[in-house]
């Protein structure tokens, strides 16, 4: 991003306060707004000269700041990114052990007191099978301690990839019970809620934010052919999009999905799904690139630029596109939920990823039945990390549509 | 405007054809087709076609046709009002489909009404009263509103009212009415039970369309008019009811083109969740067992949905608003 901060030498960064100014005049808001940014976080002395050397990214980042909201949902954000970095050291068991005699194993929260003194622990649990029902009931059993710790042993993986290690975020403090702590339950087969949403989480949150990155990819291509050559191109793709923007969306990827053969691996699955739902996610997104192409194509900066005799790539890449990075970053990042919750449902109806992929639909596929559900409510755990995500991902988009776009509202 | 309705109506049929090459493009995919998931179901039951009578069966569907004469089979068949034989069900389309799409409607616009019942007093609420405790409220509520997928409400709701009440949120109709042939009774019982996926589908939606409405309304309390109506002496009901809100529900026609269509099928997962009869079941079902005529049919009965709703939407502006009739004629 380095040469996206403006440098006054540059001819687009004189254009933006002049274009700024123009834009002022009917919103008389702006030019206090930014004063003020400076003025409540910073020494009254150094003000005025660090807002007029302050680059667009630095302006960006001080109204950002002010958004309390938006930065505590960065930070979880940040650690939701962590987990997909390394779901192994979060996870306390091998997803995939399954165990059918330990199935639905109720919660076991986390005592952090033990005696007075802080010594975390989880009670034990005890099963015993219903004489009707031949089902197991499990009860907790308080006085029975198992005392957990921070970075404890567990199995062994390798860490972000490259480095061999058995240390988990959790596990017992004797390494002997390691498979005893259900931090979120157990499923149907037995499998530990906590170290599965750990994977789910990867597969989810990549997934969203893959199909993101493919679909900025094509609507900065297709959006700049579009707006910055006009012509038949325009007229083709322009009405491509509205082709794609009228068709019914769940539909058409239920379709989608379903013609998937059967036999594909998940990480085939995984990459014909980020595809699918990057297939109608770069149609908006286009559509602003072309607005931005179009309105920009008639700046000075850029008629400046053609005539220092600057190619068509280097005007685009260097000197249009930089502008409204910023923009884009917004919108992206309100576009990753919408691909969140649309490959959650798919994978929730079967037909988006598929065991033994493990993603938060494919978590809720269990909680699908009402009995279960009454049964072992724990099972909707993975709906509400959905829901967090997806709350998150908004937070951190309207803040930063906010904090890069004054002049919206 | 009556030549751009016409305009508009003309195109529809392009569209169509369009989506439709798309969709047999699509249900047509998927390797091998209804009969070899047929075969497979048979055998593993332990009973089996000789061939004769598998020959026999694809010709009789058409499936040993090269594809275009397939395609061109099914829209002849189309455009004579057959959507052709469901594979599975071993009955006409159109009874299968007819059976569900009333409901389908039914469901889709009361969801509607609903979002736009609660969606423009809350917001209108949310703007005069800004920064209280209610606004607030509003906001947030707004906020877990979207970030809420409609089906994990149906899951909480159902999982709720069983394991509180006992209750069964799932279905249209109690079961003694589910066979039964359309009574007043019956009517009633649906409206007993249609409220609670009313509300699922509709969800998301209002929580959008009453921050629309709260944003739509805020830009035009500041604007001098509203001063003027005030020192007139307009007590502050008629003043905002008057003036400011009927611009602010303008641009809120536009949000229909959309929505109507993302109801339509959005309900798809929450019917497949809910267990309710509309034809979002029968599509993932006809999906997931390769019936393509089935499949093909429902998916372009969604296509004409998300057309016409973008048609009414727009026709709704160009009527509402001279600026955009004037632009497009």
């Amino acid at each position: 991003m380095a040469g996206v901060e403006p440098n006054l030498a540059q001819p687009e960064d004189t254009h933006l306060p002049q274009d700024r100014e123009s834009e002022s005049a009917a919103l008389p808001i702006p030019p206090e707004e930014q004063t003020g940014v400076g003025e409540s976080l910073l020494p009254a002395t150094q003000d005025e000269e660090r807002i007029s050397v302050a680059s667009n990214w630095t302006l960006v980042w001080w109204r950002f700041r002010k958004n309390k909201l938006a930065l505590i949902s960065t930070a979880i954000l940040l650690f939701l990114v962590l987990i997909v970095l390394m779901p192994e050291f979060f996870a306390t068991v091998d997803p995939e052990e399954t165990d059918a005699r330990l199935a639905f194993i109720p919660v076991q929260g986390i005592h952090w007191l033990d005696e007075g003194r802080l010594k975390p622990w989880v009670p034990g649990v005890a099963g015993k099978r219903d004489p009707v029902t031949l089902r197991m009931i499990w009860t907790t059993d308080e006085s029975q301690k198992i005392y957990v710790r921070f970075f404890a042993p567990g199995f062994s993986y390798k860490f972000l990839g490259l480095i061999e290690t058995d240390r988990h975020l959790i596990g017992t403090v004797d390494s002997g019970q390691a498979s005893q702590v259900y931090l979120l339950g157990t499923d149907r087969l037995g499998r530990d809620q906590w170290s599965r949403l750990a994977y789910a989480t990867r597969i989810s949150m990549t997934i969203g934010m893959a199909s993101v990155i493919l679909s900025v990819v094509l609507g900065l291509l297709l959006g700049g052919i579009s707006g910055y050559f006009g012509g038949w191109p325009d007229m083709v793709i322009q009405r491509t999009i509205e082709l794609l923007q009228s068709l019914p969306v769940i539909p058409i990827w239920l379709a989608l999905t379903a013609a998937l053969p059967r036999t594909w691996s998940p990480e085939k699955v995984f990459f014909a799904i980020t595809i699918i739902l990057a297939l109608r996610g770069w149609t908006t997104l286009a559509r602003e690139v072309r607005g931005r192409f179009l309105s920009l194509r008639e700046e000075d900066f850029v008629l400046a630029a053609e005539l220092s005799g600057a190619s068509q790539a280097r005007i685009i890449l260097v000197h249009m596109i930089p502008t409204f990075t910023s923009h884009i970053i917004a919108t992206s990042t309100l576009a990753i939920p919408v691909m969140i919750v649309t490959e959650t449902s798919l994978s929730f109806l079967g037909l988006g990823m598929r065991p033994p992929a493990i993603s938060w639909g494919v978590m809720l596929q269990e909680a699908q039945n009402i009995q279960t559900l009454a049964l072992a409510p724990w099972l909707l755990t993975p709906g509400l990390v959905v829901i967090v995500a997806v709350l998150i991902f908004n937070l951190v988009g309207d803040g930063l549509r906010d904090a890069a776009d004054p002049y919206s509202h | 405007m009556l030549r751009y309705i016409l305009q508009r109506l003309l195109l529809i049929p392009v569209l169509l054809f369009l989506f439709s090459v798309m969709v047999f493009a699509l249900v047509q995919a998927p390797p091998g087709d209804y009969l070899t998931s047929y075969i497979a179901t048979l055998s593993s039951s332990g009973s089996s076609l000789d061939q004769a009578e598998i020959e026999a069966l694809k010709a009789q569907f058409g499936l040993d046709q090269p594809v275009y004469i397939q395609y061109v089979r099914w829209i002849q068949s189309l455009l004579r009002g057959k959507l052709g034989l469901s594979l599975e069900y071993q009955r006409p389309n159109v009874e299968l489909i007819a059976e569900r799409i009333g409901l389908t409607l039914v469901l889709a616009l009361s969801a509607f009404v609903f979002t736009w019942i609660v969606a423009i007093p809350l917001g209108i609420y949310s703007a005069t009263h800004r920064n209280t405790l209610l606004d607030y409220l509003t906001t947030v509520l707004n906020y877990i509103g979207v970030a809420t997928p409609n089906f994990m409400l149906a899951l909480i709701l159902m999982w709720w009212a069983y394991s509180q009440f006992g209750l069964s949120v799932t279905g249209l109709f109690s079961r003694e009415f589910e066979q039964a042939p359309w009574s007043f009774a019956k009517v009633i019982d649906l409206l007993k039970h249609i409220w609670v996926p009313m509300i699922v589908i509709g969800m998301a939606g209002t929580a959008r369309l009453t921050r629309v409405m709260r944003a739509n309304l805020l830009d035009e309390l500041n604007k001098p008019y509203m001063t003027s109506g005030r020192a007139r002496g307009l007590s502050e009901w008629q003043l905002v009811m008057k003036y400011p809100v009927r611009l602010a529900i303008n641009p809120l026609a536009s949000t229909i083109g959309w929505y109507l269509p993302e109801i339509f099928s959005g309900s798809l997962i929450v019917a497949t969740v809910m267990n309710l009869q509309n034809i979002g079941p029968l599509l993932l079902r006809s999906l997931i067992n390769q019936d393509m005529y089935l499949a093909g049919s429902i998916l372009l009965i969604y296509c004409f949905l998300a057309i016409i709703g973008t048609l009414l939407s727009d026709i709704l502006l160009a009527w509402l608003d001279p600026r955009i009739r004037m632009e497009k004629t």
